[in-house]
């Protein structure tokens, strides 16, 4: 029984094994192809990796960063990944506390409206929210995190409210005893309380808003010259002829690689955020 | 209740500013939507009233339609491999063999990339693997672009449904499986009989999140196929999109608000029934 056992565990662990390369094959791919010349990447030869003739050390890195606007992108998809977020966590925590607090109809309606956009797809209301970001001057990348704020409201205030009704009761009214008024009860009693539910809706969050594409597609004024990533690398491929392979390439790995790196180092808070998320959901 | 007392009047400060941006950023856009689906217009300053005309048009159109049956399929196809294959996985992770870290953390990882860049990964791939084999490239074959759109699906959300069924088989009490255990019961009898009917919390949130993610479907569609050849891989917020941004006229942007609208009512009927479905089906601990 025991010796069986054993084996079944060799061949499942053998076809984990073969599983996860066929996980991490795809980014080696991509790799692989950064590092060669233009001419020879091509849909025959992607699984190619470089040799001594088409070997191109970093030039396409190198063209990437140069020429293609790629770090202008990265910036703007910092600003807006960091602000949103933080402006979500702050107000969605607060709101989400009063919700469960004040027990009004109107906190019940905003909530119930809260959990019902959680449902709505973005394709009903993409149309009317670009033009309503352009008229109050929302469609630039420092001021595109009110719109986030508005969307990704759904998602945050469910999950803090979620949490906050473990939360007892007794903790925050001793602290009004002892004089605090509701600002200082808030952030200096129940949001430390709330930081794991913080990683995890953070996480939640960013991981949608550095990978969102359709909104900030639409919302942001192109004219201008703002792009996120998402938009960067599908304008590659985009309207002009022959696409340019090896900046593309190098341009993926770039964007994927610090995603991987921040992975690997807080992996666990990830895979808890997902699990509490998926939990509330 | 001495809280809340203190707290109602401070609402500008905790309720206000989410409240508001929820407003300009979903129910004012959401309500005029709505509104606009009943109009022809180009931009909104110059809607005029067209009554039911473009929902008429909208559930008339080969395309949408077309799109409507792609997007079901999917769907189905998507939910029902992703659920066998991550929990069958969660299983395998759940025994106590090695490295289990190490293939958690490989299988979730494609979920940290977005769908656009995860769509042009995937279209070089798949793309060479057609080219080796002498056949059309994916946007010249929809049945090629469907299939690559499920490896695609299934590559990215296998780890993050494995990583629910992993925390739900976690949490079974180890008393339910020692008295299987001890009742005779096999391997076989013991994951239909205890594993699954206790880990129906996360059988409901994964067929949620896989069935609303397999029509929601848009970033990796627009990657990998881009609805070619000729519309015929496009997936329903694909098409919506299109007729409202491929196309020039003044009829079109009504027809794609209608054609939304009614996306919208099929997401929200979807979650609602499947919520219900297998809510019912728990098994309270």
């Amino acid at each position: 029984m025991h010796k069986k056992n054993r084996i079944a565990d060799n061949i499942l662990s053998v076809i984990l094994s073969i599983l996860s390369l066929a996980w991490i094959y795809p980014v080696v791919m991509i790799f692989s192809n950064s590092l060669k010349q233009e001419n020879a990447i091509g849909t025959a030869t992607a699984f190619q990796f470089p040799n001594s003739e088409t070997y191109a050390g970093f030039t396409n890195y190198i063209n990437a960063l140069q020429s293609k606007g790629f770090l202008t992108a990265f910036w703007y998809s910092l600003v807006i990944t960091v602000t949103a977020a933080a402006l979500i966590l702050v107000c969605c925590s607060m709101c989400a506390w009063y919700i469960t607090r004040v027990k009004t109809w109107y906190a019940k309606a905003a909530y119930f409206a809260f959990v019902f956009s959680m449902v709505v797809p973005f394709q009903m209301l993409m149309f009317t929210l670009s033009s309503t970001a352009d008229r109050l001057g929302l469609s630039n990348p420092y001021n595109i995190c009110i719109i986030y704020l508005g969307f990704g409201a759904g998602l945050a205030v469910f999950m803090f409210c979620g949490f906050m009704k473990s939360i007892p009761l007794e903790i925050e009214e001793a602290a009004m005893i002892d004089g605090c008024g509701p600002l200082r009860t808030f952030f200096l009693v129940v949001f430390p309380i709330l930081k794991p539910t913080m990683i995890s809706v953070g996480i939640l969050e960013t991981m949608w808003l550095w990978n969102d594409y359709l909104l900030p597609y639409l919302v942001l004024d192109r004219t201008k010259g703002y792009q996120t990533i998402p938009i960067l690398i599908q304008y590659f491929r985009g309207s002009y002829g022959r696409v340019e392979m090896g900046p593309m390439m190098a341009s993926i790995m770039m964007t994927v690689l610090p995603i991987i790196i921040i992975y690997l180092i807080c992996q666990k808070h990830i895979i808890k955020g997902v699990v509490a998320g998926a939990v509330k959901g | 209740m001495n809280l809340e007392k203190a707290l109602r009047k401070w609402w500008p400060v905790f309720l206000l500013p989410t409240v508001a941006a929820f407003i300009i950023g979903f129910a004012y856009p959401f309500v005029q939507g709505l509104y606009l689906s009943f109009c022809k217009f180009i931009t909104i300053n110059n809607a005029s009233w067209n009554g039911i005309a473009n929902y008429a048009y909208a559930l008339q159109d080969k395309e949408f339609l077309h799109s409507f049956l792609f997007s079901t399929a999917f769907t189905i196809v998507s939910t029902l491999i992703i659920n066998v294959v991550a929990f069958a996985i969660a299983l395998a992770l759940t025994r106590s063999i090695k490295g289990t870290n190490v293939f958690r953390t490989v299988y979730f990882m494609p979920n940290l990339i977005g769908g656009i860049v995860l769509g042009y990964i995937w279209q070089i791939l798949l793309n060479c693997v057609l080219t080796l084999l002498e056949k059309p490239l994916l946007s010249l074959n929809a049945t090629y672009g469907f299939w690559g759109l499920i490896i695609l699906m299934c590559w990215q959300q296998i780890g993050y449904m494995m990583i629910i069924y992993i925390a739900g088989l976690q949490s079974i009490p180890t008393d339910y499986l020692e008295a299987a255990h001890i009742d005779g019961a096999n391997s076989w009898q013991t994951l239909w009989k205890v594993k699954i009917p206790n880990v129906m919390p996360s059988i409901t949130i994964c067929l949620f999140l896989t069935l609303t993610n397999g029509f929601k479907l848009f970033d990796q569609n627009l990657a990998l196929t881009g609805g070619e050849p000729a519309h015929s891989s496009e997936g329903l917020a694909l098409n919506i999109y299109n007729t409202f941004y491929a196309r020039s006229g003044p009829q079109w942007k009504g027809y794609g608000q209608a054609k939304a609208v009614v996306f919208c009512i099929l997401v929200i009927v979807i979650s609602l029934v499947q919520l219900r479905a297998t809510r019912s089906k728990e098994v309270q601990q």
